[in-house]
């Protein structure tokens, strides 16, 4: 088996024994046990339909579970209605009626920030993706790559203890993904926040993790983790390097492994 | 009555995105001009054809006026009558107007309330329904049994018009992304800020189309409601005048409100049209070109 265990330092928040039964009998989660350590890279590797954007929403408090339970760290980040988590749809997800400036504030409006307070962040967090100077664009002006900078700048301008990223970048072109999955690195690196990706891209999850656990279907549970020693910062001669393909055979393995224990083809 | 306007919807519709297309070359927009100016070109030139040869047959044919008046006299008449006509057109427009205001108001209204309360919205849904359901012609002549007849009239105007703005906001309101109303909860938006910052943008393109359809039937229903209160002697609007018209066989007088009347339904059409142009231009796919 490729998993090892990593050392251990504290969890951010904790899964333990979770399930999800949906409305419609589906069994998405089962005994689910995940821990996200503090400052991390945690990729959630699995084939589609293991539950792990389902495993991201019970984290970000939009579903409940209907066994276990989901701690966090003392002090830490609750649950819903904290701004310090922040969530990656796997579409941009932008309001279409608002400019880039007016969609990257949004969540400083909902908090109540006044308009000159939220300004600064909001370009800040503009700043940080590289679109600064498109902050009275609207979505339609944008390509697909710069409305999911738009949407991870959205996430960040909160400042957020525990980003959490759905497959964000698993509509866009390899140039573009590649390019998102650098820019994401630094910014992990800079801002110092633990992250949580879900993907079911082999290479993706390697080039960008600290940590990979590999989920398997019916229901969703942890079957096997990996973790990426490689030392950061990583650019392209990780991408190139034999060490980079050593470890995505390895992970590779083990998502076959799943999908054959998770009943699939 | 209610044909003309949903065809003319879908012509229009498209003229906007035409307008949108930047870049293009040269030769592309000099065919989008010669096809704009078919469009404009086409309809008047049927229009010269169509009146020349009713003109003709009249004169020709030697049909008296009080059978079918040429066209040439129902424009002196609207000419002779235009202080007489043009009261009747404010009356009817106000009218409209005021129906249009209550219904927008009304179906907008209604619609937040049924998204906010499933209990409402199952107790009060079908009454709108039925409501709808029941011609207008039929509903008047009560009315004007317990209402004055220029409150009457208001009130048909209103139950013709209020129900497509309602249907289409309702629509609107429970069509939102369901990520985006995930990312509200997320940062715990209250149910007020829901409301006004994600459920009425979202239902905006819906309910400017309710409108623009409810434009129109006030009108309708204004008409409707007048024709029924000039039976019982009251009233001074232009569907008025056609009955007055009518009794005194002055057919002309009845084309020339006849004519009014649908330069009124244009009008508040394209108005319409414009104002849902004006707010969607920036973002909606309805008012913008695809991307390459």
């Amino acid at each position: 088996m490729a998993a090892v265990m990593a050392s251990r330092s504290a969890s951010l928040v904790a899964l333990r024994g979770v399930g999800k039964i949906f409305p419609n009998g589906v069994r998405a989660l089962g005994g689910l046990d995940l821990d996200v350590r503090e400052g991390e890279f945690l990729a959630l590797l699995g084939p589609s339909g293991c539950g792990k954007s389902t495993a991201l929403r019970v984290i970000a408090g939009l579903s409940e579970p209907t066994e276990g339970a989901v701690q966090w760290l003392a002090g830490a980040t609750r649950r819903q209605g904290d701004s310090r988590i922040g969530f990656v749809f796997q579409e941009p997800t932008l309001m279409p009626w608002a400019s880039v400036f007016a969609n990257v504030a949004l969540p400083l409006k909902l908090k109540g920030l006044s308009a000159p307070k939220a300004a600064e962040r909001v370009e800040a967090a503009l700043e940080r993706v590289g679109l600064a100077s498109f902050s009275a664009a609207y979505p339609r002006e944008l390509s697909g790559g710069m409305r999911m900078r738009v949407s991870i700048a959205r996430a960040l301008v909160t400042e957020p203890q525990l980003l959490l990223m759905d497959e964000p970048f698993a509509a866009l072109d390899e140039i573009t993904r590649f390019k998102l999955n650098d820019d994401i690195l630094r910014m992990w690196q800079t801002l110092s926040t633990t992250i949580v990706f879900v993907t079911h891209s082999v290479f993706e999850s390697i080039f960008l993790a600290s940590r990979v656990v590999v989920m398997a279907a019916r229901p969703g549970r942890v079957f096997a983790e990996l973790t990426v020693d490689a030392p950061y910062p990583r650019a392209e001669d990780f991408r190139t390097s034999a060490e980079y393909a050593a470890y995505c055979r390895r992970a590779s393995e083990a998502l076959a492994q799943a999908m054959a224990a998770g009943g699939e083809a | 009555m209610t044909l003309r306007p949903s065809s003319a919807h879908f012509r229009e519709s498209r003229n906007p995105a035409g307008e949108q297309r930047t870049g293009s070359p040269l030769s592309r927009g000099r065919a989008e001009l010669r096809e704009r100016a078919l469009r404009l070109a086409l309809p008047i030139i049927v229009l010269a054809v169509g009146l020349a040869v009713w003109e003709l047959v009249v004169r020709l044919a030697n049909i008296p006026p009080y059978v079918l008046p040429a066209p040439g006299l129902i424009l002196k008449t609207l000419v002779a009558d235009r202080v007489l006509l043009a009261q009747s057109v404010l009356v009817t427009l106000k009218t409209t107007f005021e129906g249009f205001l209550l219904a927008a108001c009304g179906g907008v209204g209604l619609a937040v309330i049924f998204n906010q309360s499933r209990f409402i919205e199952y107790s009060f849904y079908p009454y709108a329904v039925i409501l709808q359901v029941t011609p207008v012609i039929a509903i008047a002549p009560l009315l004007l049994v317990y209402l004055q007849p220029q409150a009457a009239v208001l009130v048909c105007a209103w139950i013709v018009a209020f129900f497509p703005v309602l249907a289409n906001t309702t629509l609107g309101l429970h069509s939102v992304d369901r990520n985006l109303a995930d990312l509200f909860s997320l940062y715990g938006a209250s149910r007020l800020q829901i409301l006004w910052n994600l459920k009425l943008p979202w239902a905006l393109p819906y309910m400017l189309g309710g409108l623009r359809i409810a434009g129109g039937l006030s009108l309708v229903g204004a008409v409707a409601a007048e024709i029924a209160a000039s039976s019982a002697g009251a009233g001074s609007g232009l569907a008025y005048r056609i009955s007055e018209a009518q009794y005194r066989l002055n057919i002309p007088r009845m084309f020339a409100a006849l004519l009014l009347l649908s330069l009124a339904g244009i009008v508040i059409f394209y108005l319409l049209s414009l104002i849902n142009h004006l707010a969607l231009r920036h973002w909606h796919e309805s008012a913008l070109e695809r991307e390459g």
